[in-house]
């Protein structure tokens, strides 16, 4: 392809090779020594926080409110004081006196009487009132360029959002007027929300299944005293396995003596899995006095 | 083949032929009974009390000929509530394949080399075209033998870019099934047209190349001129196919909140953020094609002792470098569109990227910005070498120079720095009083700014070195060229400083159109200044090949920041998304859910473009190969017949 080196500078193939080699990995070297000289921050996913709802005390849920705030909520990537910010500065203000000022304002026309329903109206619902001079674009501020913060990416739970509202009116020495999450008020909130977190999880063993699917709060069984349906701790003496099987997926085929037809849900075995529904026989065919 | 009437019609006259073939008649006085016995049913329209409707209804559209049209029927359980729409697949960490090592990882380097790839063929017939049609125009030859032999050193990299696309394909759906099947199901169809378009790519791609010499004069070079435009016209289009998962990975559109599909797959493609990705990769495709061709040149420059080669790879090296330059350019304002419409989209995605955890990364993109400006200046300086016109210019190459330093160093000044508390104490705060304010967008904007109107000045002086200018006007001209300059500059400086440091963080955004279209202004004048100005003007002597060894290394400069400059772009890009596979609807529950360090992203980088380059090397390789013949062996022994 060449010839041999040259005095005017020039060089055989491999020479040549083998600088523009040298040079290039010597260039992309210092590149990569840049980025690793650089601090190192490594972007995790939230994780999910449990709280021990029995003893959280208010100062708890409020620090809870305010790591809210600094981290999972990324509120501090736009509300920074000036002139980095690009939404108000409210850690550097009293944000319950802004918010009376607010619900003072004859522009504003949201659907809040207070501080705490402002501030909650301004992270679940942000457009509602824009403060002056931070809408989006062209919008005359009518429109925030706020995310909703119960909706994805940040989607923070109802819990979250009062933990923020609590850091928010307490971080300025105001009374704090949010409540803190009960155990009940959390199994509430699960509750609703599990139709929408799909099928619960399949039992593991006879006696968690029998619990999942109520059995014992008509039939005497686990303890239970119940008697809407027949006793159940001694039906392994009464009934085979084959007809303890079918008494559960067609409660009407036989009825107890005693007993009402119709009574018993008829759906159960649409509702169990098939091992579900096997463990169950199982537990029960072994009931005998 | 043979069809089913065919099939019928044979078996008919089989029948026939037996039927004749036996002597007797009962089959047929047989058959015209039945018939006889079915006319009354048929005529009263109705077997078992139910009509002819009533009885095919219930298998669908079969009707009588000639009837009514049938209703179908489907009965009270098929006409229950419609099925809710699907929404995205949420997997769990234990739907994801476990290889052992990071999925991310693998798809990381196999994507982004995909990329690199893609990136240069589909780039490369780009200015080949418009060189092959500069050739044309002008009747220089040199123009179409360059063009050709650019298509030539980049054929391969179409095969490789094939190979690496099915692997990444594979990769993809054996580590993400989940996502991968949501993808499909997003997009449906268009994955056909994609691989169908791959078709039509290489059909085009393979005529052009192997077309050129049987089409290369007269209306024939019209009709490969033609090829060449097909041919990019299918190489765009399976660009901004692609360029559409991306952009609906992060502002996915055509789909409900729970990514149930929505729309149609055109709708799923026109998200807000497609037309800035394509404008944007469409602009730095062609900048990262014309450094790689530049390194080729660059190396055969400096491996050859030929005058005449050194003038041809000289002129070669220097066009690659004016398209890896020129299209440079503008690329940072199509970056801020991007940028703007990522803002527009979700501003928190648009901190994430320049304010969040990936602000340290806009340092080393200065670093990279700054290398290829700085190479891309040096080289046109060593190139003013090749013309005594040149000394006129010299004095200024300092000036810009300083500037260039400068401003690099505003540029990769950071606002904040970890510090010890003593650190702090000592600073006076968290930023130094003097550099902090550098550390900000405004200082940035105003450095990239005048870096830009420094290079266009750089290119400026180096084209008017060969020329002298012949028009009356030409001492207005320059003046006029002068207080643009000037006014140019000083506009950027001002809005940068007043609207950047004295008012809110609105009107700073606002301030950068200012001053981009100041930059803007000092281009397009200087062109169209240049242009009438230097029009019938008198040429001075220009040696090609007359340039110093040292100017050819700009030229692998160029390639490798740019390759390493798209690899941290591709970082910053995906990792906008933060842990979600498509933003807002499908969260990443992988383990690699998480923004890797800057550190990690480097070295997954450099990993990446070294591999680039081995593979660029084996392409340039094979190029030379073909052009290779071994010579015939020296006549020996019995053979040869001389015993």
């Amino acid at each position: 392809m060449t010839g041999p080196a040259g005095n005017d500078g020039s060089g055989s193939s491999m020479g040549v090779f083998a600088s523009s080699m040298l040079f290039s990995l010597g260039l992309t070297l210092v590149f990569t020594l840049v980025a690793n000289l650089l601090p190192q921050v490594q972007g995790d996913a939230p994780v999910e926080k449990k709280v021990d709802l029995g003893s959280l005390t208010m100062d708890d849920f409020v620090a809870l409110g305010e790591n809210l705030f600094m981290n999972k909520g990324t509120c501090t990537l736009c509300h920074k004081p000036p002139p980095l910010g690009r939404a108000p500065d409210i850690q550097g203000e009293n944000l319950v006196e802004v918010a009376r000022q607010r619900l003072a304002d004859p522009r504003y026309k949201g659907k809040a009487t207070n501080a705490e329903e402002y501030i909650h109206e301004s992270m679940v619902d942000p457009s509602a009132y824009v403060v002056a001079g931070w809408g989006k674009k062209g919008s005359n501020d009518t429109e925030s360029p706020m995310p909703h913060i119960d909706k994805p990416p940040i989607q923070l739970s109802p819990m979250e959002i009062d933990a923020i509202i609590a850091w928010l009116e307490a971080k300025d020495g105001n009374e704090v007027t949010v409540e803190l999450p009960t155990a009940e008020a959390s199994a509430q909130v699960a509750a609703a929300a599990a139709p929408a977190a799909g099928p619960p999880a399949p039992a593991a063993t006879g006696e968690e299944a029998v619990r999942k699917y109520g059995c014992q709060a008509c039939h005497a069984l686990l303890g239970s005293t119940a008697s809407l349906g027949p006793s159940l701790e001694d039906v392994g003496a009464r009934l085979t396995p084959e007809q303890i099987r079918q008494s559960i997926i067609d409660p009407n085929a036989v009825i107890a003596d005693g007993f009402t037809p119709d009574v018993m849900p008829p759906d159960f075995a649409d509702r169990m899995t098939v091992k579900e529904l096997e463990m169950i026989v199982r537990l029960l065919a072994e009931k005998k006095p | 083949m043979m069809g089913p009437g065919r099939g019928y019609r044979r078996m008919g006259r089989a029948g026939r032929g037996s039927v004749w073939s036996a002597g007797g008649r009962w089959p047929y006085l047989l058959l015209a009974l039945m018939l006889l016995a079915a006319v009354p049913a048929m005529a009263a329209g109705t077997t078992d009390g139910l009509s002819v409707e009533e009885r095919i209804a219930p298998i669908g559209r079969v009707q009588v000929e000639g009837g009514p049209e049938v209703a179908p029927s489907f009965g009270e359980a098929v006409r229950a509530e419609p099925e809710p729409p699907l929404a995205a697949p949420q997997p769990q960490r234990k739907d994801y394949p476990d290889i052992g090592i990071s999925s991310r990882a693998v798809v990381w380097v196999v994507a982004q080399m995909h990329l690199f790839f893609g990136a240069l063929v589909l780039a490369v017939p780009l200015f080949v075209l418009v060189i092959e049609l500069t050739g044309v125009l002008t009747r220089d030859e040199r123009y179409d033998d360059m063009a050709h032999e650019f298509m030539k050193i980049s054929l391969v990299g179409f095969s490789i870019t094939a190979i690496i696309g099915g692997t990444l394909a594979l990769a993809l759906f054996m580590l993400y099934p989940d996502f991968m099947a949501y993808m499909m199901r997003v997009f449906r169809v268009q994955w056909l047209w994609y691989a169908l378009l791959f078709f039509v790519e290489s059909f085009f791609l393979y005529t052009y190349y192997y077309g050129w010499n049987a089409l290369r004069y007269g209306n024939r070079k019209w009709v490969h001129l033609t090829l060449g435009l097909l041919l990019n016209g299918a190489g765009m289009t399976i660009m901004v196919l692609a360029n559409s998962w991306a952009t609906f990975m992060m502002a996915p559109s055509g789909v409900s909140e729970t990514g149930a599909v929505t729309g149609t797959v055109w709708e799923a493609m026109k998200g807000p953020l497609w037309n800035p990705i394509n404008l944007h990769r469409f602009i730095a495709n062609i900048g990262f094609g014309g450094a790689v061709v530049g390194a080729y040149a660059a190396f055969k420059f400096l491996s050859t002792r030929d005058p005449k080669l050194r003038a041809h790879y000289d002129w070669m090296g220097y066009t690659s470098n004016f398209i890896a330059i020129l299209a440079f350019l503008p690329l940072p304002f199509a970056g801020y569109w991007l940028m703007a419409e990522i803002y527009a989209y979700s501003q928190q995605m648009g901190i994430t990227a320049m304010g969040g955890i990936l602000a340290w990364l806009f340092i080393v993109q200065a670093v990279l910005i700054g290398t290829i400006l700085l190479a891309g200046n040096f080289y046109l300086w060593s190139g003013m070498s090749r013309t005594e016109g040149s000394v006129r210019y010299q004095w200024l190459v300092k000036y810009i120079a300083a500037i260039l330093v400068i401003c690099f160093l505003t540029w990769m000044t950071p606002h904040t720095l970890i510090l010890s508390a003593k650190e702090i104490a000592t600073l006076g705060g968290s930023h130094h009083r003097i550099l902090g304010p550098l550390g900000i967008m405004p200082a940035k904007n105003i450095a990239v700014n005048l870096m830009l109107v420094v290079t266009f000045l750089s290119f400026q002086i180096y084209r008017r070195s060969d020329k002298v200018a012949t028009v009356s006007w030409a001492p207005v001209g320059n003046a006029f060229m002068v207080a643009i300059y000037i006014v140019a500059m000083a506009n950027i400086v001002f809005a940068g400083v007043y609207y950047g440091y004295f008012t809110n963080t609105v009107y700073k955004v606002g301030s950068s159109v200012l001053q981009v279209a100041s930059t803007l202004v000092v281009i397009v004048s200087g062109l169209t200044i240049d242009g009438f100005m230097y029009k019938g003007a008198k040429k001075l002597p220009s040696h090609w090949g007359r340039v110093s060894n040292r100017s050819q290394y700009a030229l692998f400069a160029l390639p490798i920041a740019f390759t390493w400059l798209m690899g941290l772009m591709g970082y910053v890009r995906s990792s906008v998304k933060t842990y979600w596979h498509v933003y807002t609807i499908m969260k990443d529950n992988s383990p690699d859910n998480f923004i890797p360090t800057i550190g990690y992203a480097g070295n997954m980088i450099t990993l990446v473009t070294v591999l680039f380059v081995l593979f660029v090397l084996f392409m340039f390789w094979i190029a030379n190969l073909s052009g290779t013949r071994q010579p015939r062996p020296a006549a020996t022994g019995v053979e040869g017949g001389a015993t």
